[in-house]
């Protein structure tokens, strides 16, 4: 193989691996949006709010220290504790269930058959809220999260890919990010048990009822409140994986609430209402940002990772405004 | 006569009829300014067909709703197996046994009819989270019973031929027919039809008037169904109460009804005063 076709090989597995947390991120969208017609501009905030927790918890923080600190003029700071990051996973878990349950019943609950626009408009509320309550809770310093995942390119598969080029090429190898490819193995975890879930179980199959038709749902016995909670319980928990693996690469700081506009142009080219799409989306804006990136971008100055996902979804957005495996839209006249 | 009095009797073709399962005692019903029903009362006894007619707008759909608890009533009290029932919400009701169609047919449109009908078995999936995830025995034994009791109904309905078809892909006709095998896979005490034969072609009511009996005769499902076709409600119900601008204008059998100068005056449009 010639070192040129290589290389671009090693953009594309890396375009693959940042797509899948992309598609991670828009999971998290399409599960609440196809529950309950929300479309979740918090999403991304969840995941730095849980990294956040997640931090504090390992790092044994006080929650709210300043806050008490001001109050009180006591000097608390630290528990003195470090917990496993295992236990702080749990910990966060917990308090991302207890999150979509405080969610449910002080905002959703209320808004029960509002206009779309009306439910947005409570979630960008709720984002700017979660921002700010984060930072109260945990400081706004940026925060290094380490739960042991391997951290730098993978040896192996240099040492292994430098066999492949062509007697006399100068190829040393393909550059793969090892926490990239823990991620990938993660999210396809993660999504398959999602699947599982919601084919399989009781509650998972009222989830689909209730995507499906709230007043039939009603009907047959299911509790809609109990399947927000916990859809949104799943979202959190989805935000918090994202958030270990972004916050595990660059820092647990606000940039990492950002992804969220990552995920949009995933959303746009998937379909809102399609896990498939996610996933899809997320892959084909990943491979496709980075192509572009290594293909044209030198003739155009570079950069182009910014603006390439939206371009892309603008396009497809015109010719298929459904997305790729969303419903068809047909207008009722 | 024995029909009207609370003596459990047992009917001309042989079906029993026991003593009071639900009774509504003076319902007032409001939208705004608007009331949609007016102090009204009856009851439903076990194992009858309780039929509730009315010209359009009559109340009769809202009656429905009240119990089922889709609208909460302004004044009066439910009454549910000999005990007032407190305030509830649909899944609650539903989760009581009390299982219903709609007017305007509420399916799960993505999923298949088997699925459809699966989901009316919910409220019989017991096993927690946790076994569910290990998947084993209790689970699926309680799956495998499920499944039973819903292809049972599929067969019993007819509609073994579109069991893995998408509900959106049905006909008007079979999609009320797989409304109520979701409803009836629920196996509740008390089954709520409105309108189950509304937009259906002669052959197709015979049918659902034939399903509607023999779920009655076979399970002895207290069944109160909502119907504009004067003919099949008389053939099916054992009772029928009629509402007209939400108030109950007659109660009593098909005979008694059919002779009630205010139903009459009612049907043929009489100026009300
Ligand atoms: N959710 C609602 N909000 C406001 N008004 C309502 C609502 N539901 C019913 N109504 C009103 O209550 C009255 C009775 O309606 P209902 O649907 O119960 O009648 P119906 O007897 O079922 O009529 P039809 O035979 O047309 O189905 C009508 O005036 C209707 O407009
Ligand atoms: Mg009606």
């Amino acid at each position: 193989m010639s070192a040129a076709f290589l290389n671009t090989l090693e953009v594309m597995a890396n375009g693959l691996m940042a797509g899948v947390l992309y598609a991670l991120v828009a999971l998290g969208f399409v599960l609440i949006y196809k529950a309950s017609g929300i479309f979740n501009y918090a999403q991304g905030v969840m995941a730095l709010f849980a990294a956040m927790t997640l931090v504090g918890a390992m790092e044994g923080r006080v929650p709210f220290s300043h806050l008490i600190n001001a109050v009180f003029g006591t000097e608390v700071h630290h528990f003195g504790w470090h917990l496993p990051a295992l236990l702080g996973i749990a910990l966060t878990i917990a308090v991302m269930v207890f999150f979509a349950w405080v969610v449910q019943r002080v905002i959703f609950k209320h808004l029960v058959g509002q206009e779309p626009i009306i439910l947005f408009m409570a979630t960008i509320g709720l984002a700017y809220f979660m921002e700010g309550f984060g930072e109260t809770m945990w400081g706004s310093d940026i925060k290094t999260l380490d739960v042991g995942l391997p951290q730098g390119g993978s040896f192996a598969i240099e040492d292994f890919t430098a066999t492949w080029a062509a007697e006399g090429e100068r190829y040393y190898g393909m550059y793969i990010d090892n926490l990239d490819m823990v991620a990938t193995v993660v999210a396809i975890l993660l999504v398959s048990a999602l699947v599982l879930f919601s084919q399989y179980t009781k509650q998972g199959r009222a989830m689909r009822a209730v995507a499906d038709d709230h007043q039939a749902a009603l009907s047959v016995g299911i509790n809609l409140n109990f399947i927000w909670v916990l859809v949104w319980s799943l979202a959190g928990f989805v935000a918090l994986v994202a958030g270990i693996m972004w916050g595990s690469k660059s820092g647990v700081q606000f940039s990492l609430s950002l992804i969220a506009l990552k995920a949009l142009p995933v959303l746009m080219l998937g379909g809102f209402t399609s896990i498939p799409g996610a996933i899809v989306g997320g892959l084909i804006i990943g491979v496709g940002e980075k192509l572009f990136e290594f293909a044209i971008g030198p003739y155009v100055g570079g950069a182009t990772e910014n603006w390439f996902a939206y371009v892309l979804a603008l396009i497809f957005l015109v010719f298929r405004p459904q997305g790729l495996f969303g419903e068809k839209i047909i207008e009722r006249v | 006569m024995s029909v009207n009095d609370n003596e459990p009797y047992v009917t001309a073709d042989g079906r029993k009829i026991g003593g009071v399962l639900m009774e509504m005692k003076n319902i007032t019903l409001r939208f705004g300014g608007v009331k949609a029903i007016t102090d009204i009362s009856f009851d439903i006894r076990e194992g009858e067909i309780r039929a509730i007619i009315g010209p359009n707008g009559a109340g009769k759909s809202s009656m429905l709703n009240v119990i089922s608890g889709f609208y909460i009533p302004q004044e009066g009290e439910v009454w549910y197996k000999g005990a007032p029932r407190p305030q509830m919400k649909p899944y609650e009701v539903a989760q009581q046994g009390i299982a219903r169609t709609f007017q305007n047919i509420a399916l799960f449109e993505g999923m298949t009819v088997l699925d459809n009908v699966m989901t009316g078995r919910l409220n019989h999936m017991k096993t927690g989270l946790l076994a569910q995830a290990i998947w084993k025995g209790k689970a699926q034994a309680e799956e495998v019973e499920n499944r039973e009791v819903a292809e049972k109904i599929i067969d019993f309905l007819e509609i073994q031929h579109i069991r893995k078809t998408p509900v959106a892909r049905l006909p008007y006709g079979l999609k009320k027919r797989v409304e109520l095998a979701r409803a009836l896979a629920a196996q509740p005490s008390l089954l709520l039809l409105d309108e189950p034969m509304a937009g259906m072609n002669v052959e197709e009511k015979e049918d659902m008037s034939r399903f509607i009996l023999d779920v009655n005769d076979e399970f002895g499902t207290t069944i109160a169904l909502i119907e504009h076709d004067m003919g099949v409600v008389m053939d099916l119900s054992d009772r029928v109460v009629v509402m007209d601008y939400g108030k109950k204008i007659g109660d009593g059998t098909p005979d008694e009804v059919r002779n009630n100068q205010n139903v009459i005056d009612a049907y043929l449009g009489v100026a009300h005063d």
